[in-house]
């Protein structure tokens, strides 16, 4: 099978424009969420990780652009211009584009919002993206709920086998809007407070905003020295409920084996998880259950909701890349908001900051839909 | 241009009024509204499955198509890759409706589930205990070039023994879906002219 790696990359968050700015403030153990008081978007005060308008203006005007953007177009271009200009990449016809995102410009509904309605058609967001760089081919435009992100890089390591493409930048991005909080508020999702994954003490989801973007390419010689390469990747269903998780962690299991299987690894073989953790009670266990089943419950794990929220159709790519800093760092990052063990099974959360030798990790999410990615990375000189 | 080893195992169309596999019309039906549209067809293939008067029109849509197709496969593998142009349009419309009413708006969580294309998939794989591979695409149009490679793909590397892919699209009370089922053998060849050629045939 083809060697498909993960190259330059970047994370546009409320910690900064780059990637390195929000590692820095991981390894620090600094969150990134705060209380953020709008009404605008929800009648109480809501802890929320966001991108500050005015520093995103300022980079974005450095694009020269020549029309108006949206808000998440903005995000999406900044994070990947700088992506593009580190690779050095002709956009040739061999390049192909992903954007993965659950609700994209979804604020222009909004009666107020100065944009067409138009705007809200996800082809058309893909096609801004495209045209803005000049992609040769149209923009993919994956919408898979919460697992979007990471199987962003299933789907593209897929078009690489096919020969349909040599490289693919994908692209991830979803906004802090009214609409995403009053859904999760209509569950009664929303906590009160910083998130706490996994915690006896967690009351619930933060929703945060980020702008990630990389570089998938079969190419060994267009690698930083953080690449990983893809070993195993997959998706399987719950086939049990369209917005609850399964109680037996049916398809996150299946996703973590068959993902195994294809990299030919045993759970012995994994040196640290990058979980969902999204600080529900129902999600969480159901980790907890599958990891157990997939004899995992030992390896060090954390949830990065604790820094950003949960960015929905980008999370899966943005802890993919922060996956990526943490193995070559050697260092596990601490699965912050983290005090007391509060599910069924047990789990191996990472307490604090620590040096760990480490060479293979795993990533997985799950989203509404029953939907469940596992994806595997191994560090390219190991 | 695309061949593969595989094959079109058979093929379902649901638009204007009318319901047909594989070349052949099955139901039609004169209501100019999808939902009276789509409520006749499901009491038509005699479907005993209470949940599907809570989906939204898209997951409808998706429902019908693959109930056309999957009644009688055994396949328990069976991978979902399908796309549209609307995404969730339709309901994410009514859900912004509902939070900016001027008299003080509610989001239903009944209705904000169904803000996302990839719920149908979930709908179809409960109804059919499909445990497999599952993604959602959106292009400006049927792309078959696209979905046949992914396709392929998931064939080639076992991760699907065979493929329920196509197009679902439901936006401003028009719908068009082209669902098929794609395996090791099947009626006509897998490639990109005859999907084209299927998607086209009125």
């Amino acid at each position: 099978m083809n060697n498909v790696y993960l190259s330059h990359n970047n994370i546009v968050s409320a910690y900064g424009f780059d990637s390195a700015s929000a590692i820095d403030s991981i390894k620090n153990e600094v969150s990134g969420l705060s209380l953020v008081n709008d009404s605008n978007i929800l009648p109480n005060p809501f802890y929320s990780s966001l991108i500050a308008q005015d520093s995103l203006s300022e980079a974005f005007q450095k694009l020269d652009p020549k029309e108006a953007y949206t808000r998440l177009e903005q995000i999406l271009l900044v994070s990947l211009s700088d992506t593009i200009k580190k690779s050095g990449l002709e956009l040739t016809d061999r390049v192909g584009l992903i954007l993965s995102t659950t609700k994209g410009n979804i604020d222009v509904l909004e009666t107020e919002n100065p944009f067409d309605e138009s705007r809200a058609y996800l082809a058309e967001l893909g096609q801004k993206i495209e045209d803005f760089f000049g992609f040769k081919n149209e923009a993919l435009v994956l919408s898979n709920a919460c697992v979007s992100g990471v199987l962003a890089l299933a789907v593209a390591k897929r078009f690489i086998r096919q020969k349909r493409y040599d490289h693919v930048f994908v692209v991830a991005g979803d906004l802090v809007s009214e609409f995403i909080l009053s859904g999760f508020n209509s569950f009664q999702a929303l906590s009160e407070a910083p998130c706490k994954p996994y915690c006896k003490t967690r009351s619930g989801i933060n929703i945060g905003e980020v702008g990630c973007s990389i570089l998938v390419t079969k190419d060994d010689n267009n690698l930083v020295d953080k690449s990983v390469r893809l070993i195993g990747e997959a998706s399987c269903n719950d086939a049990n409920h369209i917005s609850g998780p399964s109680r037996t962690g049916e398809g996150l299991y299946r996703s973590i084996v068959s993902a195994m299987n294809q990299a030919k690894i045993d759970a012995d073989a994994i040196d640290y998880i990058s979980a969902h953790g999204t600080a529900t009670l129902f999600n969480d266990e159901m980790e907890a259950i599958a990891f157990n089943r997939a004899n995992l419950q030992d390896v060090p794990l954390n949830s990065l909701k604790g820094y950003f929220g949960h960015t929905l159709g980008a999370s899966g790519l943005l802890e993919t890349i922060i996956g990526m800093h943490s193995l070559y760092s050697n260092t596990l990052y601490a699965s912050l908001g983290f005090d007391e063990l509060g599910v069924s099974q047990p789990l191996n959360i990472i307490k604090e900051t620590t040096s760990k030798e480490s060479s293979i990790f795993l990533k997985t999410a799950s989203g509404f839909g029953g939907c469940n990615t596992a994806a595997i990375f191994q560090k390219v000189n190991s | 241009m695309n061949r593969s080893d595989y094959h079109i195992k058979s093929y379902c169309r649901i638009r204007d009024g009318k319901i047909s596999k594989d070349g052949e019309l099955l139901f039609s039906d004169a209501s100019e509204e999808f939902p009276a549209f789509i409520k006749a067809a499901y009491k038509y293939f005699e479907t005993d499955y209470s949940k599907f008067f809570k989906m939204d029109n898209l997951s409808k849509l998706a429902f019908m198509g693959a109930e056309v197709l999957l009644r009688g496969n055994d396949e328990e593998n069976t991978a979902l890759i399908l796309s549209n142009r609307a995404s969730s349009l339709d309901t994410d419309r009514k859900h912004q409706a509902a939070i900016s009413n001027p008299k003080g708006g509610f989001a239903s969580p009944a209705v904000f589930v169904y803000t996302l294309p990839n719920i149908c998939m979930g709908e179809i794989s409960i109804r059919h205990k499909l445990y497999s591979e599952n993604s959602f695409f959106i292009f400006a149009e049927f792309n078959p070039h696209l979905l046949s490679d992914y396709t392929n793909d998931l064939l080639e590397t076992g991760k699907a023994n065979e493929v329920l892919c196509g197009w679902v699209d439901y936006d401003k009370n028009k719908y068009d879906a082209f669902l098929y089922v794609i395996g090791k053998k099947g009626l006509l060849a897998h490639n990109t002219e005859e999907l084209t050629k299927l998607y086209r045939t009125k």
